[in-house]
């Protein structure tokens, strides 16, 4: 696990399901409204899609899968963050669904605690570090080990579910 | 507007030219008395020494001029261009290439080679090596020349037998502003045989009328020689000759001391080759090195110029464009390509006749814009395999085989971008068949094949693919041998069933060598897992056919480019999908019979062959309700073929390939994405991967048969 640099941290807070989760915001390049997404048939479904961004063809990821999360269709609420992150070295552009963004703020670096080991329902190496903001708490996912997981990590949900195709 | 840096464009040129000597060195060696051979080998080295000692590459011209006297014996038939000589010369070409891309580090081995190859020639001919050891070359250096190249022979009185040729030249007025060395010529001339030289300084106008780029002297050159010099001048001007006055006059027998005044004849070559440099400083000031730093414009003229004077090579204009504009270029046409899709959409929406007019017209515009994009990209596969022939030839020394390298469809074009991919991936597979496949002749003489062996190399389109083959008759692969040593590795099992083509896979797993002793070529178990990467990573596949006792062939089936394909749009479910145009062979209609008794026959008729067919909405897991009538896309791959079952089909449309992230690269059926007109991204399927399921499928249908 990564150790957080001193001092706050720029995050962007987003929402999926109840739960608030926060991505660092130096890897996030633009945050898109509900376009066209192309399923990939036989895809995980945590990568089920593919969306265009500016002439690219970018994977669109859905952490609720990795999170166990219930998936209802889109709604007027319905972000897709774009960031970049690493996978086996190589700098990949991938699509990140959210229920609604937030805002962009500082997390106090002290108010971040590690994931504990038990009492929770996620996979304990997903989460980097939960911080805490107005009594709340924020998930800070570990990007980079959900999407390299991804790859060995067989499609144990059902099949992928007809999405919003063309 | 930048100019490009002159020297990389002599670099560049150079390393062409280099290539072009190399392989007349190896034609010479299967064909020695081949006249035009020598001539154009000979033209390579005259052209990379012209235009070393313009760029200032000083080394490099010394080293070929020497190569080039030597080799001058063999253009004159005075020796034959044994192996030996050859391989000497191909030694030489490589140093050349070292001081071209170094030319600032001091190179030994220079004189070694140069000793060797005047060996070489001295077998034959002794006094080839006697002229560049000319005395007066002190006298020469005094004269602070940017050339310390050999003096002209001395002349020598003595023999009257020989005639005497008076030649006459003034160079074009422009000579020294394209970089020409008028005292390089001269010393070329001097190297044909004894001579005077004077210079005619009568048309040099007053100190204030001269104009220091231009050059008013002349030479008058008593040249004492026993055959006719003209075709030897034409060497030495080939550069000049359009422009230039030249005269060649013969001398009635004569001595020259009875034509000319004593004094010049007797002090023969230093003191009138010394008169030009007097007046020099005046007329000429600094010629060739200062103007190619100073003014690179002219210098790219003087680029533009040579290929026209290059004579008897095979011409055909071209001008060198850098890579990465051509790239550039494509990605812009790619986006043009979607922009046009999109326009063509809301035309087709619209009711406006001008709109779909304009529409149309830029639908042919840019089809045709982008195949002439993607032909400039093309090159032929020629220029890859040739690089090939010096390998094996060294291969073919180190090894002590005796190999005959016969290369097959060299015009085969492929996307530039591929062609580079595939130089290493191709190097290892002929060392594998060379090292590995090839036996001994001693062991291929026991096994009553002939002691020369035989590697080739070709390259022919296929559907939409181009394969490329490497095929030996060597001792094929050693499927048990293979099989042992996956067991020893862990790869598989003893008990593991495996298809003879599945075991020969194995050679490209990571690791996997069954060469016994690992020699300096190969047998560390690197290399074919790298083939098969690369090769992937070029959405090509590889096949791998063998024969024990009889050779193996490798295939490599890799698609003709990487960027921009015609596509047959059609739709599955919800989903749309891309086919390469260039692999469907034909739509049809799946009869209401087959749809009926779905289960167990998954064959189609198509006039009188049986194909396969898949339901990609079952492949692909649809759920939405199907159509009614559903048409069957036949496509082809390499041998087979295969019925897709689709939904509809929508139409054509031009297709820009976007790879898969790494996210997605483990789902086979799909080679890449694509965006479409309205913008909704849509897969391209991957043909091979759906014909070689098919035929799987076919298969197992059949042994299923043969159990029932």
């Amino acid at each position: 696990m990564k150790p957080f640099k001193s001092g706050p941290m720029k995050a962007l807070t987003l929402r999926l399901q109840d739960e608030l989760f926060a991505i660092e915001a130096e890897s996030v390049r633009e945050i898109l409204d509900l376009v066209p997404i192309t399923e990939v048939p036989n895809a995980p479904p945590f990568v089920g899609g593919l969306i265009n961004v500016r002439g690219r063809v970018v994977p669109l990821a859905d952490l609720r899968v990795m999170f166990g999360m219930d998936r209802p269709p889109p709604d007027k609420d319905t972000r897709i963050v774009v960031i970049e992150i690493e996978i086996d070295g190589e700098p990949t552009v991938a699509g990140v669904l959210a229920d609604k963004v937030h805002d962009v703020t500082d997390i106090e670096a002290a108010s971040i605690e590690e994931a504990p080991r038990v009492g929770m329902r996620w996979r304990a190496d997903f989460v980097r570090g939960i911080g805490k903001r107005n009594g709340g708490f924020i998930i800070i996912p570990d990007l980079g080990r959900i999407f390299e997981t991804q790859g060995v990590r067989t499609a144990s949900s059902p099949a992928s579910e007809e999405r919003l195709a063309s | 507007m930048s100019f490009p840096d002159p020297t990389e464009t002599f670099r560049q040129e150079a390393r062409e030219l280099l290539e072009q000597l190399e392989q007349g060195l190896l034609d010479l060696e299967q064909n020695p008395a081949n006249d035009d051979l020598i001539n154009s080998t000979f033209r390579a080295l005259h052209t990379i020494k012209g235009s070393g000692a313009m760029f200032g590459f000083t080394a490099v011209a010394n080293f070929v001029h020497e190569f080039e006297t030597a080799f001058d014996q063999v253009r004159k038939g005075q020796t034959v261009a044994t192996p030996a000589l050859i391989e000497v010369a191909l030694n030489a070409k490589d140093h050349i290439h070292k001081l071209i891309e170094q030319p600032d580090t001091k190179l030994a081995g220079g004189e070694a080679i140069l000793v060797a190859l005047r060996a070489v020639i001295d077998g034959a001919n002794a006094p080839a090596a006697a002229v560049p050891e000319a005395p007066s070359k002190g006298a020469l250096i005094e004269l602070d020349l940017d050339m310390p190249a050999e003096a002209p022979a001395p002349a020598t009185l003595a023999d009257l037998t020989e005639s005497i040729w008076r030649i006459r030249f003034h160079l074009p007025g422009d000579a020294l502003v394209y970089g020409t060395n008028p005292l390089l010529l001269l010393e070329e001339i001097a190297a044909i045989g004894p001579c005077t030289i004077t210079a005619l300084t009568d048309a040099i106008p007053s100190l204030e009328a001269i104009d220091p780029e231009v050059t008013y002297l002349g030479w008058q050159v008593d040249l004492t020689t026993a055959e006719d010099p003209s075709a030897a001048l034409d060497d030495v001007f080939m550069f000049l000759r359009d422009g230039m006055e030249l005269s060649v006059v013969k001398l009635d027998g004569a001595s020259p001391a009875a034509t000319e005044p004593t004094a010049p004849a007797i002090a023969a070559a230093p003191a009138p080759i010394a008169a030009p440099p007097a007046k020099a400083p005046v007329a000429t000031p600094k010629p060739a090195k200062a103007k190619a730093k100073d003014t690179p414009a002219p210098m790219q003229e003087a680029k533009a110029a040579q290929p026209a004077e290059k004579d008897k090579a095979p011409a055909s204009s071209s001008m060198r464009v850098d890579a990465e504009r051509l790239d550039e270029l494509m990605d812009r046409v790619g986006e043009l390509v979607i922009a046009q899709a999109r326009l063509t959409q809301i035309a087709a929406m619209s009711q406006d006749g001008n709109l779909k007019t304009i529409a149309e017209e830029l639908e042919r515009l840019s089809s045709g814009l982008r195949d002439t994009t993607m032909g400039i990209r093309m090159v032929p596969i020629g220029t890859l395999f040739s690089r090939f022939r010096r390998l094996v030839h060294d291969l073919s020394r180190d090894l002590d085989k005796d190999i005959e390298f016969i290369t097959t469809g060299e015009d085969t074009e492929l996307d530039k971008t591929m062609i580079e991919r595939l130089a290493d991936p191709l190097v290892h597979l002929i060392r594998n068949s060379v090292d590995h496949g090839l036996e001994s002749p001693e062991k291929r003489l026991a096994a009553g094949k002939p002691p020369k062996g035989t590697v080739r190399l070709s390259a022919v389109y296929a559907g939409a693919e181009v394969a490329i083959s490497v095929s030996d008759d060597g001792a094929g692969l050693n499927t048990e041998r293979i099989r042992a040593k996956a067991e020893e590795n862990g790869l598989i099992t003893a008990e593991t069933k495996l298809t003879e083509q599945e075991l020969n896979q194995l050679i490209f797993a990571p690791g996997f060598s069954t060469a016994k002793e690992v020699t300096s070529l190969s047998g560390r178990g690197v290399g074919m897992d790298v083939v098969k990467r690369t090769i992937d990573g070029l959405r090509g596949s590889i096949d791998v056919a063998t024969k024990p006792g009889a050779g193996s062939t490798m295939t490599l089936r890799l698609p003709l480019t990487l960027a921009i394909i015609d596509g047959m749009l059609v739709r599955v479910g919800n989903g749309r999908y891309t086919i390469p145009l260039s692999a469907v062979e034909e739509c049809v209609e799946l009869p209401d019979g087959v749809e009926a008794n779905a289960r167990g026959r998954n064959f189609l008729d198509i006039r009188g062959s049986l194909v396969p067919f898949l339901r990609l909405r079952e492949v692909f897991n649809t759920a939405a309700p199907a159509e009614p009538h559903q048409k069957v896309v036949i496509v082809s791959s390499g041998e087979g073929r295969v019925g897709l079952v689709v939904d509809q089909i929508i139409g054509n449309n031009q297709t820009v390939i976007k790879q898969l992230s790494k996210l997605h690269s483990a789902i086979k059926s799909f080679s890449g994405a694509t965006i479409l007109g309205d913008g909704t991204v849509a897969l391209i399927l991957d043909t091979a991967h759906l014909v070689g399921f098919g035929q799987t499928y076919v298969d197992r249908n059949k042994s299923e048969g043969k159990a029932a």
